[in-house]
């Protein structure tokens, strides 16, 4: 039997999809100026079924890429051309919430912000809020390593990642770490999450949830340039202080945000928000500390959340503020950096200066708590050369935040859209770690097939790589 | 014994190419994992050792895998900083490296998290001499294969690690201690669930069998006894608040309850598992973090309980094949014929 026969056996009418029309709403992710074209998307109910497809794609030597809601901004849901696609949508049961042990196990399909609801009537909750939480998935959580406005503090996905079932590439079942916060041996479930699929499917993923903070304290504050709401980030740091979260907009997103959801902020060249959370008499002493601290920063304007309902209207618009850019711009680049925080004022003094040579705007959205950029560069993708122009522009930024000592992402991962930077940032013996990890579990090359490395000898940016690993290899 | 030294990059790489089988060796503070074998060389890294890069505006430091603990932690107090994963054996000489290769956090990892959640990046020499590294230097990366997170727990399986980075915290301005004894292990057992799910932001939560908890608090001086208040309230018990924490706090993370004993565990838990080990054998021994990662001391029997039993441990003192039970064969096999073909490297 051939591979979409045996396919057809295995998933019925429905929930394997093959005909043009339904293949299209999978051509692509959140990155949308790639597509490719799969040749199936099965819809596993259960994980026996994600199992037989591997399996039956590792018979058949048929690449696959594992999808969740396709929120990947990077292009790591992309099908591989004629491969096929693994839906997990409708794998989206939470297993088991079990609040004495703080853990919550689910299935790679449950929602992110999901967890946090079902956790909530037991005083818990999932930290790792992406901003994309409503609709992403935690198995691309896993895949990724999402972070989200709250990591300086609380850590990315892999921290909150205790254990998981995955099925290898050669359809092995296997299951890594467990339910404590502790384990013993190599922390495989770590080394998974982040490696954006190469390494297998997630079937069934162990999280680990927190008591939600008893108290908030919300402030935002406005100031007359970028730089000087970067140097109040600094001063946050120095007096001693750990914010849950610290966010900046520039004048472009803080417009865009305003037209969107019309959040109320002031109109000014920068805001900053910061949010202070623990026990309400430890809050109290922190958000006296934070007065001072920001009084003395030079703010224009300064205020602070009386109710949870101001707290929510300060961070609808920052929420908002990528989808809002939508407004401004007919086509827009969601980029992804990261830059050792007190060199923020620097990277940021140069992109304003790149815009201005490419004549593309770039808004400014950021985690400034630990120096997350997110760029918009936005063009006109119907004027000749602006996409290109644009792309251009985005390279040059990620390679300043490689420069400044960063990383060329900070929650967006490689995918195809940074795969080329990647020589950039890693030596080729790292590289070449890399490929061997991923050659010895995926000998054939299945999974998310055409990710995250340079692929020696097909990637365009590869500029000698080849060679170099040559003699690595002799 | 054939040893040899290495206290640079190169020097690392000199002796995987040159040796077969090779074990390395930090501070020696956990010698089941550091005792060389039959056809084992020893690797002293104990002169790889010294802070590369500390920016405390980035709360990132990076420093060579033999530095000693305390040597960081001396560096950081310096700044109003701290490791908050807390590891233990600090005073007798453990290493960074040794710290990592372990997996190894103490009380105060209770607060913001284990050893795991604070590791940024790696360089490591593979099996084959090539210098490899995975993370990075700042808070925040989700860039290439996470290496440095596969490094926590390995025993050195993997490489030899060189260099190291990781995330750092404000020290709290002010500690308080507050220990409560109770009339039975079932008591205490509920309190510290209780204590578990309400959003208190508790430095440390130990169980000391068979019913004593020990609670510290972190923060400013001016909420702390607030807080400290609120805590009796909740659990309607007056308890002892300690005249002097931090000397008692040390003793805690360098594991000094278990002097003692022949054999030093280290057991990953569970509140639900609490009971069932406490049906064991077990000599002088502690609850971390909520009761999520016990310390034990024990004699052979103790050890052998644990076998029989099933339940994951790690041998730091006194026993041989150190790590129960061995990773998954399907996930772990391939991973260490891509990073070490040649079997350098043992894993315990």
């Amino acid at each position: 039997m051939g591979f979409l026969e045996e396919l057809r056996a295995l998933f019925p009418p429905g929930r394997l999809l093959t005909r043009e029309a339904e293949l299209v709403p999978y051509e692509s992710d959140a990155l949308t100026a790639y597509r490719k074209r799969p040749l199936a998307v099965a819809l596993p109910e259960g994980k026996e079924e994600v199992v037989e497809a591997v399996r039956l794609c590792y018979r058949h030597g048929v690449p696959f890429v594992a999808r969740g809601s396709g929120t990947s901004l990077s292009g790591g849901s992309l099908p591989v051309e004629g491969g096929l696609v693994i839906a997990l949508n409708r794998m989206n049961r939470i297993l088991r919430l079990d609040p004495k042990a703080r853990i919550a196990v689910v299935e790679p399909g449950v929602v992110n912000l999901e967890v946090s609801r079902q956790a909530a009537p037991f005083g818990l909750y999932y930290a790792p809020d992406p901003s994309s939480q409503p609709i992403s998935t935690i198995g691309g959580n896993v895949a990724f390593n999402s972070g989200g406005a709250h990591c300086l503090k609380y850590g990315m996905t892999a921290g909150h990642v205790l254990g998981l079932e995955v099925v290898t590439p050669k359809g092995e079942v296997v299951r890594l770490g467990g339910e404590s916060l502790e384990g013993v041996g190599p922390d495989l479930h770590g080394f998974f999450v982040g490696t954006e699929g190469l390494l297998g499917v997630a079937l069934e993923i162990t999280l680990r949830l927190l008591p939600k903070p008893e108290a908030y304290h919300t402030l935002l504050a406005a100031y007359g340039s970028l730089e000087a709401a970067g140097d109040a980030v600094s001063r946050v740091i120095q007096s001693g202080l750990l914010p849950g979260a610290m966010e900046i907009m520039d004048r472009l997103a803080i417009e865009a945000a305003e037209a969107a959801v019309r959040a109320g902020y002031p109109r000014v060249e920068a805001l900053l928000i910061v949010e202070l959370e623990g026990p309400k008499e430890e809050v109290e002493e922190e958000a006296r500390l934070l007065a001072q601290v920001i009084r003395e920063s030079g703010a224009l304007e300064v205020r602070i959340a009386q109710s949870e309902a101001e707290r929510q209207a300060i961070w609808k618009g920052r929420k908002a503020a990528f989808s809002a850019v939508g407004r401004l711009s007919p086509d827009y680049i969601v980029q992804d950096g990261v830059v050792p925080r007190s060199r923020l004022g620097e990277a940021l003094k140069e992109i304003g200066r790149l815009s201005q040579e490419y004549g593309l705007r770039v808004a400014n959205v950021f985690h400034a708590g630990d120096g997350n950029l997110h760029p918009l560069v936005l063009y006109d993708g119907k004027k000749p050369g602006q996409l290109e122009r644009a792309e251009e522009l985005a390279g040059e930024i990620l390679k300043l935040c490689v420069r400044l000592g960063g990383s060329l992402t900070g929650e967006h991962g490689i995918g195809v859209e940074k795969k080329g930077y990647m020589p950039k940032m890693f030596a080729p013996e790292d590289l070449l770690a890399m490929e061997r990890v991923k050659e010895a579990l995926d000998p054939k090359g299945l999974a998310n097939r055409g990710k995250v490395l340079p692929g020696y000898g097909q990637s365009p940016h590869q500029g000698g790589l080849k060679t170099d690993l040559g003699e690595l290899y002799a | 014994m054939p040893e040899v030294f290495a206290s640079s990059l190169e020097e690392v790489q000199e002796a995987v190419r040159t040796h077969a089988r090779l074990r390395p060796k930090g501070g020696g503070t956990k010698p089941a994992l550091s005792t060389p074998k039959e056809g084992e060389t020893l690797l002293d890294l104990s002169g790889l050792r010294g802070i590369l890069e500390y920016a405390p505006e980035e709360f990132v430091f990076t420093a060579y895998a033999g530095t000693p603990l305390k040597e960081i932690e001396e560096t950081l107090r310096a700044h109003g900083q701290y490791l908050p994963f807390h590891p233990p054996l600090a005073e007798q000489g453990a290493t960074l490296g040794g710290t990592v290769a372990a997996g190894l956090s103490g009380p105060m990892r209770e607060r913001f998290g284990g050893l795991r959640d604070f590791i940024l990046g790696v360089r490591f020499v593979d099996g084959e001499g090539r210098l490899v590294r995975g993370g990075g230097k700042v808070v925040k990366n989700a860039a290439g294969f996470p290496f440095h997170r596969l490094m926590v727990g390995s025993l050195g399986t993997f490489g030899v690690m060189v260099e190291l980075s990781f995330k750092v915290f404000p020290s709290p301005r002010a500690t308080q201690t507050l220990r409560l004894a109770y009339g039975n292990p079932g008591e205490a057992l509920a309190a510290m669930e209780r204590l578990r799910v309400l959003p208190l932001d508790l430095l440390a939560l130990d169980l000391i069998p068979p019913a004593t908890l020990e609670i510290r608090l972190g923060g400013f001086p001016e909420s702390l006894g607030k807080r400290l208040k609120r805590l009796q309230e909740i659990l309607q018990k007056e308890g002892e608040v300690l005249a002097e924490d931090e000397a008692h706090w040390e003793g805690v993370r360098n594991l000094r309850f278990l002097e003692e004993a022949p054999i030093w565990v280290k057991v990953p838990s569970t509140l639900a598992l609490v009971p069932k080990l406490e049906g064991l054998p077990l000599g002088p021994r502690r609850y971390l973090g909520g009761g999520e990662l016990l310390y034990a001391g024990m004699e052979a029997k103790g050890l052998e309980s644990l076998r029989r039993a099933g339940i994951p441990h790690l041998v730091l003192k006194g026993a041989q094949d150190p790590l129960f039970p061995l990773p998954p064969e399907a996930f772990f096999r391939e991973v260490k014929l891509a990073l070490d073909p040649r079997g350098r490297f043992p894993l315990g």
